[in-house]
């Protein structure tokens, strides 16, 4: 069974509905905190959501900083599969895991919806379980949600098909090129705005098939790392 | 005791979106003659010496490593605050 680590940082809020995806995935989280410098030997890392450090400085800025990260940075190094999810993807731009960096929303909101996605990448560590194309609807709640990268960066990554979500229907917060998700060049990486982990129960995520709150598209997120592990 | 000022600015190509809703608030309060506004951020750094050259240099690394994302934003400047007249509150 894989285990998953769950980084928990002061003003971190999503780190429980993390732990509980990876559980409902299959797999073991185990709580990490951030001022130990310790992976405990995890499989994979997911820096979830919330406002750490009350997003002093930037979002994620302080964040960078902690013991924890510097475990989290070298082993990404060295192939560990990492997801940041919201400030954890606002993290991960900081620690320069990944490229580009979120401010404010461009129509200045906080923005909770039920969010479409394209997802177009499904060769990363934490795509594997969808397919090509495929448009999945998970939450979005964001105040600094706007992706923004200089126009380089964003040929760069749309050229190696780097980005793996993008917004569909609607951009919620102004993002370059509806861009959602991207990931590193080894696909072992990956940051989104919304929230996978508040899609993964019947009864308690976004509207599914099956009606209201049925929606679990968000579970193949964990389900595919954990795959992705084995295989 | 010395001060040092690091101002940091976004971009100018990256929409501020704090700076345009200040910069429609204005109009409303009389303020017409203002066409737009960029809002920044203003460290003070104190030390406990004199601000000589390596401190500069020091505060000048900060800035560009810690204090902005130089994806979104510019240090416009690294100064040392003029005595009594920069600081936040000389008292």
């Amino acid at each position: 069974m894989g285990r998953i680590g769950v980084v928990t940082f002061p003003g971190t809020l999503d780190d429980r509905d993390a732990a509980r995806a990876v559980r409902l995935a299959g797999g073991e989280a185990v709580a990490l905190w951030h001022a130990d410098a310790d992976l405990h030997g995890v499989d994979a890392v997911v820096l979830p959501g919330g406002f750490s450090y009350g997003d002093y400085l930037r979002a994620g800025a302080i964040s960078r900083f902690a013991p924890v990260m510097g475990e989290v940075v070298a082993a990404a190094a060295h192939g560990l599969p990492v997801l940041g999810i919201c400030n954890g993807f606002q993290v991960l731009t900081e620690a320069h895991l990944l490229p580009g960096s979120m401010i404010k929303n461009d129509h200045l909101r906080f923005v909770c919806r039920e969010q479409e996605l394209v997802v177009e990448n499904t060769q990363t560590a934490w795509t594997g379980q969808y397919a090509p194309g495929e448009h999945i609807t998970v939450p979005l709640k964001n105040q600094d949600g706007q992706y923004v990268a200089d126009e380089r960066t964003l040929d760069e990554l749309e050229g190696e098909g780097r980005v793996v979500f993008r917004y569909a229907g609607w951009n919620p917060n102004g993002s370059r090129r509806d861009i959602a998700g991207i990931t590193n060049a080894a696909g072992t990486v990956v940051g989104l705005m919304p929230h996978p982990e508040h899609a993964v129960e019947r009864g308690f995520g976004p509207r599914g098939d099956a009606g209201p709150h049925s929606g679990t598209d968000g579970l193949r997120v964990f389900t595919s790392v954990l795959l992705s592990l084995v295989g | 005791m010395g001060l040092v000022v690091v101002d940091v600015m976004p971009k100018p190509e990256i929409l501020d979106p704090q700076g345009k809703a200040v910069a429609g608030a204005l109009p409303r309060l009389g303020f017409a003659q203002f066409t737009s506004v960029r809002q920044g951020k203003r460290f003070e750094l104190s030390v406990d010496g004199p601000v000589t050259a390596e401190v500069l240099a020091a505060a000048a690394a900060a800035a560009e490593q810690v204090l902005s994302n130089p994806v979104i934003e510019d240090v416009v400047r690294v100064a040392e605050a003029a005595a009594g007249a920069d600081a936040a509150d000389p008292a």
